[in-house]
């Protein structure tokens, strides 16, 4: 099926003084209508640029985007602009207009299209209660935290009754209470209104918390793509790995320098599961069965795709017979088993 | 010496010296304004780059900016017979005065409007908004206190420039410093013109500035 947002062979080449800069490179993807869908990567890895290219702010060097089956290469600039006004966005650093105030910021894009300055600011204050701001209408920017600054903005990508949002790190400046806070109102958002929602981020949480599939970008290529939860627990290329395992927030596994020095050379495995069906002791009745301990280095739980789920990772005993044995017990009580020598290299 | 006479031509100084400040800062905005716009819309960073304008533009800022006012007051003559019908008096001055402060204040709104965060431009993008709308909803409104204090900026140094234009029998308080405590040695009169001067151009920086920050959301 066609996406809403259709992605073939893109690739974008920063021409500076003296270097061309290959930014992105044979970019492949298809997000559908309704979904939210999350785009993750390193700093630098391109994603920033590649979120750009779904608007045009980014020209693509090569390749084409495709929006509701309509290609944005083919556009007029008028049609172009008209497009835009169909795919709001959403910043990290929120851009408002710092000397306007909060109902005025909302107005912006409705006074762009050109509606009338009253009805304008009716569908404003409706759009201000959705974001639960009501009662700083009247407010300048300044005057509000980055968790009020980021709501504004929702509100205000609102506006013009996108059919696409695209969050360019939306959260990264904010704390993490704040980042839940704003991302179940994009999911709200998402479900109330069937917005599809791309959201770029660092953060395997974010991903983890609204995401139902991911792309993962890594040195300008898209290395993985997938449902969150499959890519969660079997994460294939060494770009997800890390980003899963080594995490920059603290619901992530974080691991300390010791704890990778420990786990380096012997034989770890980290295992998802899924809390509500783990009503069997699976690891105490693998250590009755077998006779062997197993050291567990690490265990949590977290969200993932709205339902919990388990994490560890087990430090297993020596003897590749053995251990063999072990990964095959627990495959067959369906969790899944990754090496973990992969993460820690 | 402080005869009725006296007191009259200085106060009279004072209407002259206002009366060319203000229409040539005015006019020099009217040419200066949309020479600063186009200036940091063609910019390489800017909105719409066009390097052929920008550089004409650019050079033509550099050049009149580099001509000492005294000299482009002079070498204006023609041009401002040609178009006010005399060189001297106070109308006969505003047309140097003009052309000397446009370049200026234009080079004071490009580096203002410089200054408008990317990200908002980005966000109007973003939203569909065409480059009119963004120099007009978002470049101009978010720079606008910076403008102001540009403007401020303008006026103390285009009274400058009007005091100047005393030697060529310019009119107003610069005129009569140069006739009464230069040419006859009254450094009274002088000091009292000087004074006045000195006053006018806080006057105009204090309302300037008190302006600008009240205009300023950022400060609240």
């Amino acid at each position: 099926m066609a996406g809403i947002i259709e992605v073939q062979n893109l690739t974008k080449i920063f021409s500076t003084k003296d270097a061309e800069v290959e930014a992105l490179q044979g970019i492949n993807l298809s997000i559908q209508a309704g979904e939210i869908y999350g785009i993750i990567g390193m700093s630098g890895a391109g994603k920033s640029t590649l979120v750009r290219c779904l608007n045009f702010l980014e020209r693509p060097t090569e390749g084409t985007v495709k929006i509701e089956d309509k290609d944005l290469g083919a556009m007029t600039e008028k049609e172009l602009r008209k497009q835009r006004s169909e795919i709001a966005m959403i910043f990290q650093h929120f851009n408002l207009l710092m000397q306007k105030n909060v109902l005025d910021n909302i107005c912006f894009p409705l006074v762009i299209a050109g509606m009338d300055k009253k009805e304008a600011r009716k569908r404003a204050e409706g759009l201000l209660d959705i974001v639960g701001m009501k009662e700083k209408a009247k407010a300048y920017p300044s005057q509000l935290s980055g968790g009020q600054k980021q709501r504004v903005a929702i509100a205000r990508a609102l506006a013009g009754n996108p059919k696409i949002l695209l969050c360019d790190e939306a959260t990264s400046a904010l704390d993490p209470q704040t980042t839940q806070a704003i991302l179940a109102l994009l999911k709200d958002i998402n479900k109330q209104y069937g917005i599809t929602i791309v959201i770029i981020t660092h953060e395997m949480a974010v991903v983890r918390e609204v995401c139902s599939h991911v792309a993962i970008i890594s040195g300008g290529h898209l290395v993985e793509q997938g449902r969150v939860f499959d890519i969660f627990s079997h994460p294939q290329t060494k770009a997800a790995k890390e980003l899963i395992l080594k995490g920059d927030n603290e619901t992530e596994l974080n691991l300390e320098d010791h704890q990778r020095d420990l786990m380096r050379g012997k034989s770890c495995i980290r295992i998802v599961f899924s809390v509500n069906s783990s009503f069997e002791p699976v690891i105490a009745n693998m250590v009755l069965k077998f006779g062997q301990p197993v050291n567990i280095m690490k265990a949590d739980t977290m969200n993932v795709e709205g339902i919990a789920r388990g994490e560890m990772i087990l430090q297993l005993p020596e003897g590749e017979e053995l251990q063999e044995q072990l990964k095959e017990y627990l495959r067959e009580r369906g969790l899944a088993v990754e090496e973990v020598d992969g993460y820690v290299e | 010496m402080w005869s009725k006479e006296v007191i009259w031509m200085i106060v009279e100084g004072i209407g002259d010296t206002l009366y060319m400040t203000l229409v040539s800062t005015l006019c020099g905005y009217i040419l200066g304004l949309p020479m600063g716009i186009t200036l940091a819309v063609t910019d390489k960073n800017g909105i719409k780059p066009n390097a052929v304008v920008y550089k004409i533009l650019d050079v033509i800022a550099n050049v009149i900016r580099s001509i000492p006012f005294l000299i482009l007051l002079i070498l204006l003559i023609p041009f401002t017979i040609f178009l006010v019908g005399k060189s001297y008096g106070s109308t006969g001055t505003i047309v140097p005065l003009t052309v000397a402060a446009a370049p200026f204040i234009a080079r004071m709104v490009e580096s203002s409007l410089n200054e408008v965060d990317k990200g908002v431009i980005e966000a109007a993008q973003s939203m569909g908004a065409g480059t009119f709308t963004i120099i007009w909803r978002v470049m101009l409104v978010e720079a606008r206190t910076s403008i102001l204090v540009g403007a401020t900026i303008a006026i103390g140094t285009v009274l400058g420039y009007s005091a100047m234009a005393g030697i060529v029998g310019g009119g107003g308080l610069g005129d009569i410093a140069i006739r009464y405590g230069y040419y006859r040695w009254q450094a009274d009169i002088m000091l009292a013109t000087v004074i006045l001067l000195v006053v006018l151009v806080q006057i105009f920086q204090t309302i300037g500035m008190r302006l600008s920050n009240k205009l300023d959301k950022r400060k609240l």
